[in-house]
């Protein structure tokens, strides 16, 4: 760490975890209540668990993004964040609200929160991934604005590189798309035509951007390759996710009422979008083989090439799948999706933020390069463990897919859906054993925040 | 890569190739937009059924339901559902009226809202209004 103002990623890293945690122990309320239908019915409803589960996913994921900027910006721009004291306000405002937001979700039903946040002033809520109330999402657009205009200070100050451009690009992107979830028109098709500019440009647009930046600023420093061939790299990344993923925006417009061509553009510009992971993938792997020295942080490098693996599966190939128009046809909404769902968002985005986090967390701690050796023993225990459940969970949905579309969507009798449920049991059950060995991953991960602190720091092996 | 592809040739195709297909979206927006009249079945579209979108809303009912295949996957898709019990909409309000208030003992079970007749009305002519939307031929079966 060489800049003293760096230090205030570090809250937000830490509550990115937690609510990480919590996010977890929801998917597996979820996962009981689809073989357990009365589990803890009618106190934590499933829609309830679900929206716990979604946003404190994406909560911890714009935490972790904003801990990064903090690290990686004052670092990059070789100067102290414009104000560090802005940054900790701003993150106590959004902990905050995301506290009060969840407590709101699990205390009262939701159309008690709906009336008593003054829903009917301006109707935002009830919208899937968006189901904040509208204070929550001022709030947010207030926290954004406070962010960018911190980070964006900064960079102004000191020296530009093109990954922070970048990630400045892809923020203000995220915070700009933000703002559509305040359009919800009572035109079902208009609604559900701009819901995807926020959630589907999000993920295969700016948070790309973002991802690709912290990925080439963590493979600069355990790699020590030249930045210009990085910056390079980054680049021609990104462009391929633009050049792919904006007009693949039309995946999602294949049959909610709009017209027809778009199951050709969103096709073809879609089957395209697996392009710029499997980039990313030969990028970390390239760089790491070219290094120019060994990094004392393995656990680090493990992360930043483990996301890039997964997330060209997760996203690029289990997108790939069912984005086509005639097999979207039989897959839309189906537990085809929820797979797609789970690989891609664990692969690109929350293994990111968990890379930037072990690159960093070390050196906001006081070492000086690493954690010790045993600690990252416990944390590449912990990626393998979460890693690998995660893949089986989404083997296991992909299968109850398959079995789900065979059912209710084919042939002369189809089955109505709660009897093709019934018959996807075994799978959802062993779905939910998954689940139960991803916990164990992240309770050896925490683990290995508070392990082996004694001992002195990993040496790179002569 | 080489030298003859420079960084900056990269940062080229990167902002050339960000900003055109930025256009071309915007552009395939304005179009659609104007088409939208002839698919998207406004002509339905009424107070009662605005009404029954924001109670569709207050109550998250996407945190279960599929709604044109959107939403959640743990109870049917309802953007058919009127078609799927008899082209009515007495079926879905006599649904919504009688959901147990503690649930079905070990299956899955939908709330019970405690909607009046009137909620229970709009909500009904919202689904009805969703299942004429023009959805180019989905769901593939009357299931959803």
């Amino acid at each position: 760490m060489q800049y003293q103002s760096q230090m205030v990623a570090k809250p937000y890293f830490i509550a990115a975890i937690g609510l990480f945690i919590l996010q977890i122990l929801f998917g597996l309320i979820m996962g009981l209540q689809y073989v357990m239908g009365d589990f803890l019915f009618p106190e934590i409803p499933f829609n309830v668990a679900r929206m716990v589960h979604t946003n404190a996913l994406i909560i911890w994921l714009l935490m972790g993004f904003m801990g990064a900027a903090y690290y990686l910006v004052p670092e990059e721009s070789e100067t102290e964040l414009f104000s560090p004291r802005l940054a900790l306000i701003t993150f106590w405002v959004f902990l905050g609200a995301a506290g009060l937001t969840v407590l709101g979700y699990l205390l009262v039903p939701y159309s008690t929160l709906a009336e008593i946040t003054g829903n009917s002033i301006l109707p935002t809520m009830g919208r899937e991934f968006l189901e904040q109330p509208t204070i929550t999402k001022i709030g947010i657009v207030i926290v954004a604005l406070a962010f960018l205009f911190n980070i964006g200070m900064t960079v102004l100050k000191g020296r530009k590189t093109a990954i922070t451009l970048v990630l400045l690009i892809g923020l203000l992107g995220l915070a700009v798309l933000f703002l559509f979830s305040f359009y919800n028109p009572d035109n079902l098709v208009l609604d559900k035509y701009f819901w995807w500019w926020v959630v589907h440009l999000w993920v295969e647009g700016g948070w790309e951007l973002i991802l690709g930046s912290i990925l080439a600023f963590v493979l600069i420093k355990v790699t020590g390759v030249d930045r210009e061939v990085i910056e390079k790299w980054l680049y021609i990344i990104i462009a391929m996710a633009l050049i792919s993923g904006i007009i693949g925006t039309g995946h999602h417009y294949f049959w909610i009422g709009v017209p027809e061509y778009w199951q050709w553009w969103g096709s073809i510009f879609s089957a395209l979008e697996p392009l710029p992971f499997l980039m990313m993938t030969l990028f970390a792997f390239n760089m790491v083989k070219n290094r120019r020295r060994n990094h004392p942080n393995k656990a680090a490098v493990m992360w930043a090439l483990g996301t890039t693996v997964l997330a060209f599966f997760g996203a690029g190939v289990w997108g790939f799948m069912h984005t086509l128009a005639p097999v979207n046809y039989y897959t839309h909404g189906s537990q085809l999706t929820a797979a797609h769902g789970h690989l891609a968002f664990f692969g690109a985005y929350a293994m990111i933020v968990l890379t930037i986090i072990s690159y960093a967390m070390p050196l906001l701690r006081g070492r000086k390069a690493a954690n010790s050796a045993l600690s990252q023993k416990l944390e590449i225990w912990s990626f393998l463990l979460m890693s690998s459940s995660m893949v089986l969970i989404t083997l296991l949905l992909t299968t109850a897919g398959v079995k789900q579309i065979m059912l209710q969507r084919m042939g002369e009798h189809p089955l109505p859906f709660m009897q093709v449920q019934e018959q996807l049991a075994i799978y959802f059950w062993l779905r939910e054993g998954s689940g139960m060995l991803f916990l164990i991953g992240l309770i050896i991960y925490v683990a290995s925040f508070f392990v082996g602190n004694s001992e002195p720091e990993a040496e790179v092996a002569a | 890569m080489n030298e003859v592809f420079t960084k900056s040739m990269a940062r080229n195709i990167f902002y050339g190739g960000g900003v055109f297909f930025i256009l071309l979206f915007l552009a395939l927006t304005f179009d659609t937009v104007q088409q939208l009249p002839k698919l998207d079945n406004r002509a339905a579209l009424t107070e009662q059924v605005a009404h029954g979108k924001a109670l569709w809303e207050e109550n998250n009912c996407i945190g279960c339901h599929t709604l044109l295949g959107e939403g959640a996957y743990f109870a049917p898709e309802l953007g058919n559902v009127y078609q799927r019990y008899g082209n009515s909409t007495a079926f879905i309000k006599a649904f919504l009226m009688t959901r147990p208030k503690e649930g079905v003992p070990g299956r899955r079970s939908m709330p019970q809202f405690n909607f009046t007749a009137e909620e229970r009305e709009a909500i009904a002519e919202f689904l009805k209004y969703s299942s004429q939307i023009n959805t180019a031929g989905w769901p593939p079966t009357i299931q959803g």
